[in-house]
């Protein structure tokens, strides 16, 4: 479970997020949902440890765990995944390479042996399947000249071989044309399980209606104005943030 | 490791020439002049020939000032206050074992993955003259023998060779070339000949880790490599353990010569000793190298992996004489701690559709300098001679500094040279990447290096490529806070 206990947020002197609360239980899948500006990709950063963002106030633990006491590196070794809105390139560094190395700090971390190259082969490959990524992908270097969807399945399928226990998708849907969004989508959806919470961070609804969410949540100025179920997104779909705003103002 | 060397060769010298001679090993004086020069050649039984050489180069060193042009900083070097003549340790100087030695260095041959009898070369420790890989050496020699290659010591050669090394020997490199070259022609110690025949392909990597044993390298070190029409080698020099040594400075030469048709690939690991972390007791590595690619066809190739040394100059070059000839440098270069390193290349196109590639990485870290300098020069008869070259410096923290000195001249119009070049520091965010993937910061900046590097190392060979993946990764710890 992810608990995120009125958390402010400031960059450089100006304060982003001014108290967020929000519970994550094993196994649901919330979406943040806001218009440009009101806080989503600082909160997906500020979760994943980067460290150009200052905690002012406020908690995050994860299953009782306090995560802001932890570097990037070590939340993520104790489950904490991010699907990158901007994917990183790293010339010369093999996919496989990055990822073997990750899959190994994960698991000496867990206090389980490396793998070898044969086995974790295998394990990718398997992977692959979950967003239909061909196994050449293995040897390109790390995003460098992928495709805006290419980039964004990849996220997911490192997701598919890390297995976080909280996976933050920050607008895992941008630059995606409608067949990538469904590969995406379906990849996202096969790796929802009871024991992974999932933040979905969107400014559309169109994601939602293949991954549905448990719960949506409203962003806008550093603050949750609106909490409620799926339909929630549709009515936002509909009318639009003004209406909400209106009333939050 | 220079130490065992030393050792070594006295050993076989007693036995092979009854090594005598009226001036006692300890008693040479510090300092130059003619009679030290005349005095070393005499401890090496050279012959009158080689003396002439050494004393030429030595008057003509005497004429030669310092050059100040690179964008390096340093203490002068009083030349009249070194040793020219390093005399082995005796036992009792050395450590023991290697509970003797200090831990930090070991260390560092354990992340290495060195074997146990190596480290204890490498550290110096005291060993029998006679140890395991002399055998494997003698097996190895007798194989190249059957193939007509020549692989020794280069004072053996000046014996056994006399015609081929006086053919070649400051052909490529006159003595009269640079100040630290004349300073080595005149003091040499010793090094390595190599001569590959006619149409042989030579079957196997030389190494100078091969004749550890065998030869006394020492600090004016002089390479002498020469592949005859249509012949082929690859060389590779240096090892990745962090060699000390009291000799502050380096100066050695290696030359090349590769007649029509011949390929010679020349790598290089070199990681002296930097220094401590503020820059004290580092090596001085004023090396020239230089390569000929002499008639039609034939190929030179540089690849180095620079990590060591407080201050490196170093500019190891391609004069592409024959018609077709190729050149190529590839290299990378880490400095970090204090250490300042001047290094690049010159492609001097002579001969006709000449090529030429340039790819040279510099990595600085902490208050590390680092310059690239390179001359790409077309001569008016080399028609539609190429080149291209791709510079690239990596910054890693706020305090280091990287520069680039590409001098191109060309004077025939159907050339083509390119010239790329990019400085980055290294990404903050491909480290919150690697870090979000539960990376470790140190590995993640070796990772990102290590990729960076990439188009260099796949030019080496598969074992050296690894050696020197995992030496970056050793000297870059560290270095980001």
């Amino acid at each position: 479970m992810l608990e995120i206990k009125n958390l402010h947020v400031s960059v450089e002197g100006k304060e982003i997020l001014k108290g967020i609360d929000l519970k994550v239980g094993n196994g649901e899948v919330h979406s943040i949902m806001g218009p440009n500006g009101s806080g989503k990709s600082t909160l997906a950063q500020v979760l994943a440890g980067h460290e150009a963002y200052e905690v002012t106030e406020g908690s995050v633990t994860l299953d009782g765990k306090d995560l802001l006491d932890m570097a990037a590196d070590e939340r993520a070794r104790e489950g904490v995944f991010m699907a990158f809105q901007y994917p990183v390139e790293i010339p010369g560094v093999s996919t496989m390479e990055f990822l073997k190395a990750a899959y190994n700090a994960l698991r000496e971390h867990r206090g389980e042996g490396e793998v070898d190259a044969m086995e974790f082969l295998n394990l990718v490959k398997e992977k692959l399947e979950f967003v239909k990524m061909d196994k050449s992908l293995l040897s390109r270097s790390v995003n460098q000249g992928f495709s805006g969807g290419e980039k964004k399945r990849h996220e997911i399928f490192q997701m598919a071989v890390l297995e976080p226990s909280v996976a933050i998708l920050d607008e895992t849907d941008s630059g995606l044309d409608i067949d990538a969004l469904r590969i995406v989508s379906e990849g996202i959806n096969l790796l929802r399980n009871p024991e992974r919470s999932m933040v979905v961070i969107t400014h559309y609804q169109r994601l939602l209606e293949h991954i549905v969410p448990d719960t949506v949540h409203v962003l806008y100025k550093g603050r949750i104005i609106k909490t409620g179920g799926p339909e929630l997104a549709l009515h936002l779909e509909e009318r639009g943030y003004g209406e909400l705003i209106g009333e939050a103002a | 490791m220079s130490s065992t060397d030393q050792l070594r060769e006295l050993a076989n010298r007693d036995y092979k020439y009854g090594f005598v001679t009226d001036i006692d090993m300890e008693s040479l004086p510090i300092g130059l002049n003619e009679d030290v020069v005349r005095a070393l050649s005499a401890k090496k039984n050279e012959p009158e020939w080689m003396t002439e050489f050494r004393l030429k180069a030595y008057r003509h060193w005497l004429t030669m000032e310092e050059p100040t042009w690179p964008n390096v900083h340093y203490e002068p070097v009083d030349y009249q206050s070194i040793s020219y003549y390093s005399a082995p340790k005796s036992d009792k100087d050395r450590p023991k074992s290697l509970d003797e030695v200090d831990p930090k260095l070991l260390e560092t041959y354990a992340k290495l993955g060195i074997p146990l009898t190596e480290q204890k070369m490498l550290a110096g420790v005291a060993v029998d003259a006679v140890f395991d890989s002399v055998s494997v050496a003698t097996t190895f020699r007798e194989k190249l023998g059957e193939l007509g290659v020549i692989f020794c010591p280069f004072s053996e050669a000046v014996r056994e060779h006399p015609d081929l090394v006086k053919k070649y020997m400051g052909s490529v490199v006159p003595y009269a070339d640079n100040f630290f070259a004349a300073l080595n022609s005149a003091v040499f110690s010793d090094g390595s000949f190599v001569y590959i025949p006619e149409g042989v392909r030579c079957p196997m990597e030389l190494s100078t880790y091969f004749r550890i044993n065998a030869a006394n390298t020492g600090q004016f070190e002089r390479t002498l490599i020469v592949a005859d029409k249509g012949s082929y080698v690859s060389y590779l020099e240096g090892c990745t353990a962090p060699m000390r040594d009291e000799n502050q400075l380096h100066a050695a030469i290696v030359e090349i010569v590769a007649l029509e048709d011949a390929e010679v690939k020349y790598s290089t690991i070199q990681n002296w000793y930097p220094g401590d972390k503020d820059g004290k007791g580092g090596i001085y590595n004023f090396v020239t190298k230089r390569g000929l690619c002499k008639e039609a066809r034939s190929r030179i190739s540089w690849t180095q992996v620079e990590t060591g040394s407080a201050i490196t100059w170093k500019y190891p070059s391609c004069i592409l004489k024959g018609d077709e000839s190729v050149g190529e440098f590839y290299s990378v270069a880490l400095t970090s701690g204090r250490q300042q390193a001047d290094t690049g290349t010159k492609m001097v196109h002579i001969g006709k559709n000449t090529r030429s590639t340039i790819i040279s990485k510099g990595i600085s870290a902490l208050h590390g300098q680092n310059s690239y300098r390179g001359l790409v020069r077309v001569q008016a008869g080399a028609e539609n001679a190429r080149n291209f070259t791709q510079c690239d410096s990596m910054l890693i923290g706020e305090e280091c500094g990287a520069h680039t000195f590409p001098y191109i001249d060309v004077r025939n119009p159907t050339a083509r040279v390119e010239h790329e070049a990019t400085t980055s520091k290294i990404g903050e965010d491909q480290l919150f990447y690697c870090l979000q993937r539960g990376i470790e910061m140190e590995d993640a900046v070796s990772m990102i290096v290590n990729g960076f590097c990439k188009e260099v190392f796949r030019e080496l060979p598969m074992e050296f490529a690894v050696e020197a993946r995992k030496l970056l990764s050793v000297s870059l710890e560290g270095s980001v806070g």
